[in-house]
């Protein structure tokens, strides 16, 4: 492992200081432009063992492996696995370390990705563990930010919808605390971002405003990064069909916005970005999403050590 | 007649002060000390000049080692604890709670994957304006003291 970069494995945001993540956004820019890279990961074999339903992340991780030149093993779905049949996750990874060169896990369980990067002394990468992190999500969202502003540092970012159970939105905002951003929270008040976070970015001193609707503050942002609100968080449909609209995204929003300004989306997408805005040069959703293979691309030839 | 009642000086043994008011059956448990042999004295509800009220532990017998006193800690972070021996305090300190806690604490997040495998706990204690809250070292939740105590193993 290079020595800018200390880590075996990738669980969690929170262990990356500032200039690892730096780091790491680096070598995905030189991945991304990299030609001829398509031999880089021949021969290694990644397990990827998705313990829940995923499309966009578990393809973008194996599309990342097999474009590289490795080979990928996993399961369709649970059902097709011995844990069906009672076997703990510590024998599955026992059993997995011995087949393959690096991990990827998404589980359901908080801690999963954690408690296997310990079982193992081959590589780890969280894909997802329940509701706390999802780190290649904020490094694929900080590199797209950064590519599309040319900078990371003093932007204005607006985070819109379901802001309380979103851990997209947490780990990006944590995040971007390295960076002097200024946010604005926008979400239904029942859906408000946690007072953990709240409280520190107050004690980073760092700037943010709450609002129940994004309409005044389009010409101030650089980044609207939006997300999809679940329904079934509000206890009475009614409350839902009252806000929804403040949430959704449309082309003609857009005419007030900053010229800088870009969209941005997790994935999926309900109906809180409109079709339209696609066609618009707001719209960077896309790019975000295949920035994700290069991302994924970059942390996988880093941790199997043919990169840096 | 003036009538007296007075707690009794322990011969050997651990005196567990400044408990806060309420608390002392609770470290009780937490010592697992229900069904000690020996004689445990305790106070609830004592004078005491810094807090108003206080709990107090005399427990003859027994010395209290150092994963004990880190879940006397938990529950009673100002506590001072003395160890008697022939009447005598030979040793004096005050608790402190550890930066590390291995298998003392079982998650409260019954998402965290502590709770379905084996392989214990590990929580990082972070100090915050005389307060402290627990971060479970693998779901990475924050909990605040009061929300442990029917967690620690």
């Amino acid at each position: 492992m290079t020595k800018k970069f200390k880590h075996k494995d990738i669980v969690s945001i929170q262990d990356l200081t500032k200039e690892e993540i730096i780091y790491l956004l680096k070598l995905t820019e030189k991945i991304k432009k990299l030609k001829n890279k398509d031999g880089l990961l021949k021969g290694k074999v990644m397990a990827s063992l998705f313990f829940e339903p995923s499309t966009r992340t578990k393809f973008s991780f194996e599309s990342a492996m097999k474009h590289l030149g490795g080979d990928v093993l996993s399961f369709e779905n649970m059902e097709t696995t011995s844990v069906t049949k009672g076997e703990s996750l510590y024998d599955t990874i026992k059993m997995m370390e011995r087949y393959a060169d690096v991990i990827v896990i998404r589980h359901n369980l908080e801690g999963a990705a954690r408690f296997t990067a310990e079982a193992t002394e081959r590589p780890v990468i969280n894909a997802g563990d329940g509701a706390n992190q999802h780190p290649t999500q904020t490094l694929l969202d900080l590199f797209t930010i950064q590519e599309c502003q040319k900078k990371l540092n003093n932007l204005t970012i607006a985070m819109v919808g379901d802001l309380k159970y979103g851990r997209t939105v947490h780990s990006l905002t944590q995040a971007m605390t390295h960076f002097k951003s200024k946010f604005y929270f926008v979400s239904p008040a029942s859906l408000k971002m946690p007072e953990a976070i709240k409280e520190e970015l107050k004690e980073k001193k760092i700037q943010f405003s709450e609002l129940e609707s994004f309409d005044r503050i389009l010409n101030k942002v650089d980044i609207l990064y939006m997300t999809r609100i679940q329904k079934e968080r509000f206890a009475d449909p009614l409350d839902y069909e009252k806000v929804k609209n403040a949430f959704i995204l449309k082309a003609g929003d857009l005419t007030k916005a900053k010229p800088n300004l870009k969209v941005l989306h997790p994935l999926p997408r309900v109906n809180e970005i409109e079709k339209k805005v696609d066609e618009t040069k707001y719209a960077y959703y896309f790019q975000q999403a295949q920035n994700g293979l290069y991302l994924r691309q970059a942390l996988l030839s880093l941790l199997l050590n043919k990169i840096s | 007649m003036e009538k007296t009642l007075k707690v009794l000086a322990i011969k050997n043994g651990t005196v567990i002060d400044h408990i806060p008011a309420g608390k002392a059956l609770r470290i009780i448990n937490i010592l697992k000390l229900q069904n000690f042999e020996e004689v445990i004295t305790i106070g609830k509800n004592l004078p005491s000049k810094t807090h108003g009220k206080k709990d107090l532990i005399k427990i003859e017998n027994l010395e209290l080692n150092s994963g004990q006193v880190n879940q006397v800690a938990l529950i009673a972070p100002l506590a001072k604890i003395n160890i008697i021996k022939n009447y005598q305090v030979i040793k004096k300190f005050k608790v402190a709670v550890p930066d590390i806690l291995t298998d003392i604490i079982t998650c409260p997040n019954p998402k965290c994957i502590t709770n379905k495998e084996q392989g214990g706990t590990k929580f990082l204690t972070i100090f915050k304006n005389n307060k402290f809250q627990l971060k479970c070292h693998h779901c990475e939740r924050l909990f605040s003291q009061e929300e442990i105590y029917d967690y620690l193993a």
